[in-house]
C-alpha cells in the first residue's frame, strides 16, 4: 500500500483543485490520515474513494447537499455487505444439517437466490 | 462496442443538454460503487461513460455521425484512465479488514465486529433453540414477518454398502438416530461417494411446510478380489506354470457365481481375458491372470530347463529397455 499527498491525489484529475479536496475532507467525506507534519497522507481506499466522489460531483452532477446522504446510504450498503459476508462464513462452517436448515429458511424467504453461495 | 446513441438511448438528433442528462442519469444508475456485488456494472459504466465520451464531443460526434470513425475506434487515452485501469472504490468496500469509513449506526462509535450481527439478526441468536432461523426465532429482528411457511431440514446420513450391493443393486435398512428404519434401494452400479436423495424423507416442515429429504451418501466397501473400472469388474486370478503354458479350463468367481473360462496356451502373467457382459449393467468381467510358480522345488522342471534351449531366445528385458 503506497500513501501519497494530496498534491499527487489533485495531479490524477483534469479539474480538480486542491481547495476543493480539502473541503471534502473537513466535511469528513474523505479521511486521510495525518502524519507527524500534519500532512495528509492517502492510502489506495481513500484515493478510490476522491474518485467516487469526483464522479458524482463533477461527472454526474450530484448536489453538494445531497453528498452526506448519499455517502452515508453508501457506507451501510458496504457495512452490511461486510456483515452478510460474515454472517455466510459463519454459516459455511456450521454441520450440513444447520446449513440445510437455514437454507431452507432461506428459500421459504426467496433470499437464498440473492445471497447466492450455497451448494443445490 | 454498441452504437453511443443506443447506449446512451437518445435520438441522433440528440441535443448536448439531452445527452449530458442521459449520461448522467445512466452513469448515476450503473456506477460500480454504488452497485456493489453486481458483476456487469463495471462493464456496463464503462460502456456508458465510451459512449458519452465520443457522443459529448463535437467533432467526435460529427465523424461517427459521417461514418468516419467508427464506435469502437473512439476509446480515447482519457477515457481509459477514467475507466479502464480504475481502482473503484466497491473493490475496498467489502474488505472484511476495513477499519474506515463505517457507517454510523446512530450510536456513535459502533464497533460492526462485535455487535452488528446481533442489532441485525436479534432475537435470532437469541432463542438458542435448536431449530436455528426458524419463523418463531425470527420475530423481534429486523427481518420478522407475521407468518411464513419453512420447509423441514434435509438430513444426511452416511450408509456402508458392500462391493456386490453396490454393483448389482440391493435394498439396505438404514436405522435412524431417532430408531425409524428407513429401506434405502441401491441401484445397481452405485459409485462410491454417491449421494441417494429420498424425497420426504427428513425433517418435518414448519408451519406448514413441506418435509425436508433424507441425503444418503453412500460409501461402496472394497472387495477383497473384485474392483471396478467403469462400469467393467476385473479380477485377478493365479493359474499355475503349467496351466499358463499348456493352456486349460478354470472356474473363476463372478458376480452371479462362478464360471468356466479356458485359458488359452502360452498366456502369461498381466494377460486380460473378457467375460462378455458379467461386469456392471451390461459391462464386461475382465480376468487378469497372474502365473504362480511352484512353491516347492521341482527337481525335474529343473533339470529339463538345463537342457533346454528356446526356439525363441529372446531376452524380455530388451522389450522393457533395461
Amino acid at each position: 500500500m503506497s500513501l501519497i499527498r494530496i498534491d499527487a491525489v489533485v495531479a490524477q484529475f483534469p479539474d480538480l483543485q486542491i481547495g476543493e479536496l480539502t473541503g471534502w475532507i473537513e466535511r469528513n467525506w474523505v479521511t486521510p490520515d495525518l502524519d507527524q507534519s500534519e500532512t495528509w497522507l492517502f492510502a489506495d481506499i481513500d484515493v478510490a474513494r476522491v474518485r467516487l466522489i469526483y464522479d458524482l460531483r463533477h461527472e454526474l452532477d450530484v448536489a453538494e447537499d445531497t453528498m452526506p446522504v448519499m455517502l452515508s446510504l453508501l457506507d451501510q450498503v458496504y457495512d452490511l455487505r461486510r456483515t452478510l459476508k460474515a454472517m455466510s462464513r459463519a454459516i459455511a462452517l456450521q454441520p450440513p444439517e444447520v446449513r440445510d436448515a437455514i437454507a431452507a429458511a432461506l428459500d421459504a424467504h426467496d433470499l437464498a437466490a440473492r445471497f447466492g453461495d450455497r451448494d443445490a | 462496442m454498441r452504437d453511443p446513441y443506443e447506449v446512451l438511448g437518445v435520438e441522433r438528433s440528440a441535443t448536448e443538454q439531452q445527452i449530458t442528462s442521459a449520461y448522467r442519469k445512466l452513469a448515476k444508475k450503473h456506477h460500480p460503487d454504488v452497485n456493489p456485488g453486481k458483476k456487469d456494472a463495471e462493464e456496463k459504466f464503462k460502456e456508458i461513460a465510451q459512449a458519452y465520451d465520443l457522443l459529448s464531443d463535437k467533432e467526435k460526434r460529427a465523424k461517427f455521425d459521417r461514418g468516419e470513425i467508427d464506435a469502437s475506434g473512439q476509446e480515447t487515452a482519457q477515457a481509459q484512465e477514467r475507466y479502464g485501469a480504475r481502482n473503484f472504490y466497491h473493490r475496498y468496500g467489502d474488505d472484511a479488514g476495513r477499519t474506515k469509513y463505517r457507517a454510523d449506526f446512530g450510536e456513535g462509535e459502533v464497533d460492526l465486529d462485535d455487535l452488528d450481527l446481533e442489532s441485525i439478526f436479534g432475537s435470532a441468536f437469541r432463542g438458542g433453540r435448536a431449530r436455528g432461523f426458524g419463523a418463531r426465532d425470527f420475530r423481534g429482528s429486523d427481518f420478522a414477518e407475521t407468518e411464513f411457511k419453512v420447509p423441514g431440514a434435509n438430513m444426511r446420513y452416511a450408509l456402508n454398502v458392500d462391493f456386490i450391493d453396490a454393483a448389482k443393486g440391493a435394498v439396505k435398512r438404514l436405522t435412524l438416530p431417532d430408531g425409524k428404519t428407513l429401506d434405502v434401494t441401491i441401484p445397481p452400479g452405485l459409485k462410491d461417494g454417491q449421494v441417494l436423495r429420498l424425497k420426504g424423507k427428513g425433517q418435518p416442515g414448519f408451519n406448514g411446510g413441506p418435509t425436508g429429504d433424507a441425503l444418503i451418501e453412500v460409501n461402496v466397501n472394497p472387495h477383497p478380489r473384485f474392483r471396478r473400472e467403469g462400469d467393467d469388474v476385473v479380477i485377478e486370478v493365479p493359474i499355475t506354470l503349467k496351466e499358463a503354458i499348456l493352456g486349460a479350463k478354470i472356474e473363476v468367481p463372478t458376480l452371479d457365481g462362478t464360471v468356466a473360462l479356458t485359458v488359452p496356451a502360452n498366456s502369461t502373467t498381466g494377460k486380460r481375458l473378457r467375460l462378455r457382459g458379467r461386469g456392471i449393467k451390461g459391462g464386461h468381467q475382465q480376468v487378469e491372470l497372474k502365473v504362480i510358480l511352484p512353491s516347492e522345488p521341482e527337481p525335474e522342471l529343473a533339470a529339463f530347463l538345463e537342457t533346454w534351449s528356446p526356439r525363441h531366445n529372446r531376452n524380455p528385458r530388451d522389450e522393457v529397455g533395461s
